[in-house]
């Protein structure tokens, strides 16, 4: 093989791809986070939030597309495509049809820097924190060309509420940020930094996550951090952007079709991105729970045992959902992809079982690197979990704000929450250094 | 390709400062200035100033300035731009769009950009004779890439603004100036803004 492909596997290697300066495999990662993201978006999100909104509204939701409607997001994403792409008559032609794009491509560029783990990102830069924000902040101008170009009114309200919205709840959550940056630098050397893989060694080395460092400060700005990361993916209780009940679709009501999948595909990608900042930031990224004190290798090998747990766990919900099928010949085709479905889970699971065993040494073998890889990334996807199953019970759960309310919260409460928060955690950080 | 990437991987860093990036950007740079001017559509015109903004911020991540970089996309294009899009949006597009672009000022502001760009061309010939200059020993500007700071960067700026190990840093005071006076300009805007606080 060639040697830009075997040099990265070198097991000395510890680094992510960027840092070591291979373009093949800093490649290959963005290829693997982009397709991962895009599919769990598509199918995996899609699916879980209209089969739990429609159990929390004591529903079925979908069952008829596959076993348990599991084939749904694809019949889905297929309609869209097929469907007919209008572009109103008046509308400005180019900015309408590069306003999703825009979003798009703002939503998906964060994801070089999230740290899976320790090596396990596209790269780390030194302005890790301060790029996602930033890039993250770009999602707004396509929501607001997209309402503009749309030459409607019911778009052009929802862009201007949604650029109001997001720029006034960006100040709130960068300030909450940079109190748990802050956190970082509370080491012999006084240096903090802005690196996303080094705000989470910062809280390895320093033995605790930042959300319960100088309790309650790292609490209340981390959930100052979660309010806000609401209202900048425009999601309920603050998803007046898209207001159905007033505003018919906001900003996206005049696009159809595969343009409009482009703005769902953004604003889920994009939910992911947040959640993953505000697991970096505040819940120890990729260590899983407790590593000072449940460390050595034999809690890491029952560490390394939770992955394929977890699937083999999902794989007896599919088996269990297979046995229960009805017993009539309609269901036939469906008892088959179902208990196919578990298999290939099983298998999964399987898979994870044996790397866990086979990597189980400490040694820098190939075998124990893939296996400590896989850790980290189920650790943070767990934690990112979380946050997205929140977003979905928020969605089920609460009405939505009026706009003054909105603007309210965002102004008189959680900005100067944050900004007193912030002072607190530097007068402290400096007593305590 | 291959003995280079592994000196790179051995140094622990890899150069990315290459002159196709530094092209590419400048060329974007400029085609998207350019529009900005030309444009008949203000949020045409908003748009392409964006991209230059971003190119601007690619061309401080080539010189190893990854803070001033993340800075310009989080105020400029981030956070200024949308503002702008924001009134933009508001002004009636229809009647703005029929004015001629190019009023009578035009000659003053060719003026304007000749002188400057005279300027420049004078700086960089002044530059090449200063360049390692017998008398002091100094050139006009330092070694394009002498070392690799930017694994500090963020850290030196930093210390520069607000001094290290207890003591003032360079430009401590400048800085505080700087903040108080934008701290007036907010002021400012909330009293003529509210008639009553």
């Amino acid at each position: 093989m060639p040697n830009f492909i075997t040099s990265y596997l070198d097991p000395k290697v510890t680094v992510t791809p960027g840092e070591a300066g291979n373009q093949f495999w800093a490649l290959v990662y963005v290829f693997i986070i982009f397709v991962g993201v895009a599919l769990t978006v598509m199918w995996l999100l899609n699916w879980v939030e209209r089969k739990a909104l429609a159990h929390f509204q004591v529903r079925l939701g979908p069952m008829r597309v596959g076993p348990h409607g599991l084939l749904q997001p694809f019949a889905d994403a297929l309609k869209l495509i097929l469907k007919e792409d209008i572009i109103p008559a008046q509308a400005d032609q180019f900015v309408f049809w590069v306003a999703p794009m825009i979003g798009l491509l703002a939503s998906f560029t964060v994801y070089t820097v999230i740290p899976f783990g320790p090596s396990q990102a596209v790269s780390d830069m030194n302005i890790g924190i301060l790029f996602m924000l930033g890039v993250s902040s770009l999602g707004v101008l396509g929501i607001v060309v997209a309402g503009w170009a749309s030459n409607s009114h019911y778009p052009l309200i929802g862009a201007l509420r949604s650029s109001a919205q997001m720029v006034s709840y960006e100040v709130a959550m960068g300030l909450a940020v940079v109190s748990a940056i802050l956190m970082t630098s509370m080491n012999a050397s006084g240096t903090g930094t802005l690196s996303m893989i080094g705000i989470v060694r910062a809280q390895q080395q320093q033995g605790i996550w930042f959300i319960f460092k100088f309790f309650p400060l790292g609490l209340i700005a981390f959930v100052i951090f979660a309010i806000a990361m609401v209202a900048e993916t425009n999601r309920t209780p603050f998803d007046l952007a898209e207001a159905e009940s007033e505003l018919t679709a906001g900003y996206h009501t005049e696009y159809s079709g595969l343009r409009w999948s482009l703005f769902m595909l953004a604003e889920y990608a994009a939910m992911i991105a947040v959640s993953s900042i505000a697991v970096t930031l505040w819940l120890g990224g990729w260590m899983h729970p407790f590593p000072n004190l449940l460390n050595g290798p034999v809690w890491e090998f029952i560490f390394s045992l939770f992955p394929g747990l977890t699937f083999l766990g999902v794989a007896a919900i599919a088996f269990i959902g297979t046995a229960r099928m009805p017993a009539h010949s309609f269901f036939k085709i469906q008892r088959i992809g179902l208990a196919v479905f578990a298999a290939v889970l099983g298998f999964i699971a399987l898979l994870l079982f044996v790397i866990a065993v086979a990597g189980r040494s400490a040694d820098a073998s190939l075998a124990a690197r893939f296996r400590e890889g896989i850790d980290y990334v189920y650790w943070f996807l767990l934690k990112v979990a979380v946050f997205i199953y929140l977003f979905i019970w928020y969605r089920a759960t609460w009405p939505r704000y009026r706009f003054d309310q909105l603007m309210k919260v965002g102004w008189k409460v959680l900005l100067p929450i944050s900004l007193g928060v912030l002072i607190v955690t530097a007068i402290v950080g400096v007593i305590f250094s | 390709m291959n003995s280079g990437l592994n000196s790179a991987i051995n140094a622990g860093m890899a150069p990315v400062a290459t002159p196709w990036f530094f092209y590419a950007l400048a060329g974007v740079a400029v085609v998207s200035g350019v529009l900005v001017i030309t444009r008949r559509n203000a949020v045409h015109s908003a748009l392409a100033l964006i991209v230059t903004l971003l190119a601007v911020s690619g061309l401080y991540l080539m010189l190893y300035a990854p803070f001033v970089a993340g800075v310009q996309i989080i105020v400029y294009a981030g956070g200024i731009m949308v503002l702008f899009l924001f009134v933009i949006m508001l002004v009636n597009i229809e009647r703005s769009s029929k004015e001629r672009t190019f009023n009578r000022m035009w000659p003053v502001g060719l003026a304007a950009a000749c002188a400057l760009l005279a300027l420049f061309v004078s700086v960089i010939v002044k530059g090449r004779a200063l360049l390692n200059d017998p008398m002091t020993g100094k050139a006009l500007w330092p070694d394009p890439v002498k070392k690799l700071a930017e694994s500090s960067n963020t850290q030196q700026i930093a210390n520069m603004l607000y001094g290290e190990a207890g003591r003032m840093g360079e430009y401590t005071f400048a800085f505080e100036i700087a903040s108080l006076l934008l701290l007036v300009a907010i002021l400012g805007a909330v009293i003529m803004t509210k008639k009553k606080i």
